[in-house]
């Protein structure tokens, strides 16, 4: 006998006196907390993804170029990662060495990039989250992982949802999933919060909104 | 499980050395307290936080009592995803598939995000026999491997150390294993994560091979979960060629909603937080994105015994979040490395007796090692209702029974040491029922107090050496009825 019928019979015979009928499981947990409008979602999620030191920016379409351009220089970076299907438009305004999001690329070459940019798909307001799907405005899950800068477009209010319960009706499981709530962080050391062990340090959030 | 905690005393041995060491006791009230204040005020941002809790019992017990079904479907949809699925009866059997599976791949080291399953199974210890080098890559997990220390408690393994310590560590033993630690390290934990950090990231960028467990598994789409929040957990995931996930069989959920539940509550009951800062999700391979090769073991180890009992089995809707530890008045004095196990506290002293069996000496006094005050279950995101399964694993030690080992039935002798209590306990039962011994007896101990000794002799002495005898009072209280209100308030 394989250990897969072992371990199915065992599971079997443990379960024969387990009684049939079961209690259903009651969904009556809320799908969001709270009402709110869509502009104060919104602002929620500023709130959050603040409240876990990420650093949070609002524009609008036409602003977007600019401030994307100034970040990348404030934080003095000379090359950015960019996936295949980044709106072109949104680094029209920087001058900065582009470096493809490649399958090709070695992990080394990645930990030579400065900055990453990136959008998302769909962000969760009342825990302060983007998640990111591998779409190709978003490319491979490592690119966002080892450069230790992130920047990250978020379409308000389109890409924001309330919720963890709307977040995952909105994602596609088959898809390599990266949720983010702030940057990487360690409590290890007597539970003192330390920013930025292993992911990117530095967490940039673009809210853009209106046309 | 674990060759590392073999040979361990029990718990009231372990814990009386435990409880003397001030450094420890100050670092884990530190530790405990800061934490349990941080999650009673995240779980009081959801108002619905009973709902989800009751939401996750029931998710969990309705895929415990079809685990066979949910078994064959994550295979098969793991399968389709482009995962090998391999089933592991015990440790042993894991060890030789993880290991096997390295050794395919040509390499000799691999990287480990934190992962309980494989801390059970001693994996690390068995790869290493084999002349494979695993580095643990959790800030917390690397403080307990470079300290050759063993992890005290289930979410921050190094709980036990404070930072000076975690910087001599750092100083002495980094670069024994590679990148050294910077000279001047002080013991701030930015410097000491800068460091960790720095000595991580050379083996994370050459890594072939990483070794993980999940959080959860979904039946449904064949999607594994990771929960974590430094960032290792990504990298260990997504940069190497090849990925195993040593993953227990309780950790499926039946369907993608039911994570709305659990990534609600394992968050806000784990670390405090709203939300960890990284979850990742995969199913199966992705084309050019992540480890082109994925494994899954499925790992029984004692799951599928601890499934046979009617009471016990509750233990298995555990999703590690150790919030039971964080409230509770034993682990908070004794810490986590006197429960012998890589599950310490509370879940510890009913999830480790049940995967290895009473047989040894430390298993059999683990669900002993609580005052059933009822704070880890009342804190319980998944309601196990702990102190009920403590008092089921309590009357099994002394009174043996029916149990399953490795799938058989059988009947279990009760444990040595507890003659004098199964005694105690058979002359109460006679005494109270011959009311007239009982009284004669009563009166007897209150004539005689002032000789009573202060601790017991015989085989009392185990229960006394622990505990302050009560004081027998200066007449039985029947006496004291009689005289103060007998016959007068109406004598039924």
């Amino acid at each position: 006998m394989n250990s897969r019928e072992r371990i199915l019979g065992r599971v079997r015979r443990a379960l024969a006196d387990a009684s049939a009928d079961e209690a259903p499981i009651a969904r009556d947990y809320l799908r969001e907390h709270g009402q709110r409008t869509a502009a104060q979602t919104v602002e929620l999620l500023a709130e959050n993804l603040a409240d876990y030191r990420a650093v949070v920016h609002r524009t609008d379409e036409a602003g977007l170029p600019a401030l994307i351009a100034g970040l990348l220089e404030k934080r003095g970076a000379a090359s950015v990662l960019v996936p295949s299907g980044l709106d072109e438009g949104w680094l029209a305004a920087t001058g900065v060495t582009r470096v493809a999001d490649r399958a090709e690329s070695t992990p080394d070459e990645l930990d030579r990039v400065d900055s990453v940019v990136t959008a998302c798909a769909v962000a969760v307001a009342e825990t302060g989250t983007i998640v990111l799907d591998g779409s190709p405005d978003q490319g491979r899950r490592r690119i966002t992982l080892v450069p230790d800068h992130h920047v990250c477009v978020v379409r308000v209010p389109e890409q924001v949802v309330s919720s963890v319960p709307q977040g995952l009706e909105r994602l596609d499981p088959a898809r390599p999933l990266t949720w983010i709530s702030g940057p990487s962080a360690t409590s290890d050391i007597e539970l003192d919060r330390v920013e930025g062990v292993h992911g990117p340090r530095t967490l940039e959030v673009i809210l853009v909104g209106g046309a | 499980m674990s060759g590392t905690y073999l040979g361990m005393p029990a718990f009231p041995e372990a814990a009386r050395e435990a409880v003397a060491d001030t450094t420890l006791r100050g670092n884990l009230r530190h530790a405990t307290h800061t934490i349990r204040a941080k999650r009673a005020k995240a779980v009081t941002e959801v108002s619905d936080w009973a709902e989800l809790r009751e939401a996750g019992k029931r998710i969990k017990d309705h895929t415990l009592r079809h685990l066979d079904r949910y078994l064959v479907q994550v295979e098969e949809t793991v399968t389709a995803a482009g995962g090998i699925v391999h089933w592991a009866a015990d440790a042993g059997e894991a060890n030789e598939i993880v290991t096997r599976l390295v050794k395919m791949t040509g390499e000799t080291e691999v990287v480990k995000v934190k992962s309980m399953a494989t801390q059970e199974i001693g994996l690390n210890e068995a790869l290493e026999a084999e002349g494979i080098h695993a580095y643990e890559t959790d800030l917390a997990e690397l403080i307990v491997q470079l300290g050759k220390d063993r992890p005290s408690h289930i979410l921050v393994p190094a709980i036990h150390r404070n930072r000076g310590e975690i910087r001599d560590i750092f100083a002495r033993e980094m670069s024994e294993w590679g990148r050294p630690a910077p000279e001047g390290l002080t013991d701030t934990p930015a410097e000491l994560a800068e460091a960790a950090r720095l000595h991580l990231r050379e083996k994370f960028l050459r890594a072939k091979v990483g070794i993980s467990g999940a959080n959860f598994m979904v039946a449904e789409t064949g999607t594994l979960v990771v929960v974590e929040s430094e960032g290792n957990g990504r990298m260990c995931l997504t940069l190497p060629d090849t990925l195993i996930s040593v993953v227990g069989i309780e950790k499926i959920v039946p369907t993608w909603q039911d994570l709305e539940v659990f990534l609600q509550t394992l968050p806000r009951s784990s670390t405090a937080e709203r939300m960890n800062p990284y979850t990742s999700t995969w199913t199966g391979t992705t084309d050019e994105d992540g480890p082109q090769n994925f494994h899954l073991v499925l790992l029984d180890n004692g799951r599928t015994d601890t499934l046979a009992d009617e009471v016990g089995r509750q233990a298995l809707r555990c999703i590690r979040c150790s919030a039971c530890l964080n409230v509770c008045p034993v682990y908070e004095r004794a810490g986590g490395h006197a429960y012998g196990s890589v599950y310490p506290g509370p879940i510890g002293a009913i999830l480790s007796p049940q995967l290895r069996g009473t047989g040894s000496e430390i298993d059999a006094s683990l669900p002993y090692a609580s005052s059933l005050c009822g704070a880890c279950y009342d804190v319980c995101p998944v309601a196990i209702d702990i102190p009920e399964v403590l008092v089921h694993l309590r009357e099994r030690v002394v009174q043996g029974g029916e149990v399953t080992r490795e799938g058989n039935k059988v009947v279990l002798r009760p444990a040595k040491g507890h003659a004098a209590e199964r005694a105690a306990m058979r002359a109460a039962r006679w005494a109270f029922t011959h009311p007239g011994a009982l009284r004669t007896g009563q009166r007897a101990a209150s004539r005689s107090r002032r000789f009573h000794p202060r601790t017991l002799p015989g085989p009392g002495r185990a229960w006394s050496e622990t505990r302050d005898l009560p004081p027998v009072p200066t007449e039985p209280f029947r006496d004291w009825w009689q005289r103060t209100r007998g016959g007068k308030d109406g004598d039924r």
